[in-house]
């Protein structure tokens, strides 16, 4: 239990955590000004809570995108190849 | 022979993301034919376009911009889905809040996500309203910028940003059931 209570006085790196949730997403999509990614990156070592957070966001875009990722079927890419070269002949 | 020289160049750079394509059109339609036929139509089109590519330029999102493009103009109107759907206003980060306040440590909110299946995963995705679903496959599973995924889609960077936000939100709220267990978490009230 106490690996999830927020941090004790609510500050971390002078970061209030309300503060750093809300800009987690920002910051795992790395459109944070490299100032304010640093400041963002101390809280999340120093408080269990909200790094836990950004691990677990960061692991669950994985299962995401690996769920979602996918190859083309040969016969579809074989299709495509004939469809631009049929283009290309002035088709 | 200009255009046979044009196409091996074409087929040399443009087809080793039609894998990331594909996955895309797939969620994009949600119908295998249908998305076999995006794929074809894109490629078709971006040959067709290719002289007006910018070299240097970012060739994959200049691809998923002519994708998206596709897939508004000629199959979006099949879809019966309506578009003007919007999503719950659940809490940030909302699956991750769910377990924690269970009490659960690090490695058990991992084994949560482990026990996330494909087919739940994509059932979640496909049930997002459409910009909501656009938005969260461009950023988090193919990793385009806010920018990027503006240009990709022609809205401004603050409806991108609000659209992976609230997609985000939307896509955890659905998986809540499939990853907590029962008894240890209790199942979120809809």
């Amino acid at each position: 239990m106490a690996d999830h209570q927020r941090c004790g006085d609510g500050e971390v790196s002078g970061l209030d955590c309300d503060e750093a949730l809300a800009t987690l997403y920002t910051f795992l999509d790395g459109e944070l000004t490299e100032e304010r990614r640093t400041i963002i990156s101390l809280h999340l070592d120093g408080c269990t809570y909200c790094g836990d957070a950004a691990h677990f966001e960061s692991e669950l875009r994985i299962v995401i995108a690996d769920c979602t990722r996918t190859t083309v079927p040969d016969s579809l890419l074989a299709r495509i190849r004939a469809v631009l070269a049929e283009e290309a002949r002035g088709g | 022979m200009r255009r046979v020289a044009d196409r091996s160049r074409f087929e040399d750079e443009a087809l080793v993301h039609a894998d990331a394509l594909y996955s895309a059109a797939l969620r994009m339609t949600r119908d295998r034919t249908d998305a076999d036929d995006l794929l074809q139509e894109t490629f078709l089109k971006a040959f067709r376009a290719y002289d007006s590519f910018e070299e240097g330029t970012n060739l994959r999102a200049w691809l998923f911009r002519i994708l998206t493009n596709t897939y508004i103009s000629t199959y979006r109107r099949r879809q019966r889905a309506p578009l003007e759907t919007d999503v719950d206003d659940v809490e940030d980060l909302y699956l991750y809040r769910r377990l924690a306040s269970a009490g659960l440590s690090r490695s058990a909110e991992d084994a949560a996500l482990e026990r996330l299946t494909a087919p739940e995963v994509l059932a979640a995705l496909d049930d997002l309203p459409e910009q909501f679903r656009l938005a969260v496959l461009l950023s988090d599973v193919e990793g385009f910028s806010y920018k990027e995924i503006a240009e990709i889609t022609d809205v401004p960077i603050g409806t991108v940003m609000s659209r992976i936000h609230r997609g985000r939100k939307a896509l955890q709220q659905a998986l809540a059931p499939y990853a907590t267990e029962q008894g240890l978490v209790h199942a979120p009230r809809t």
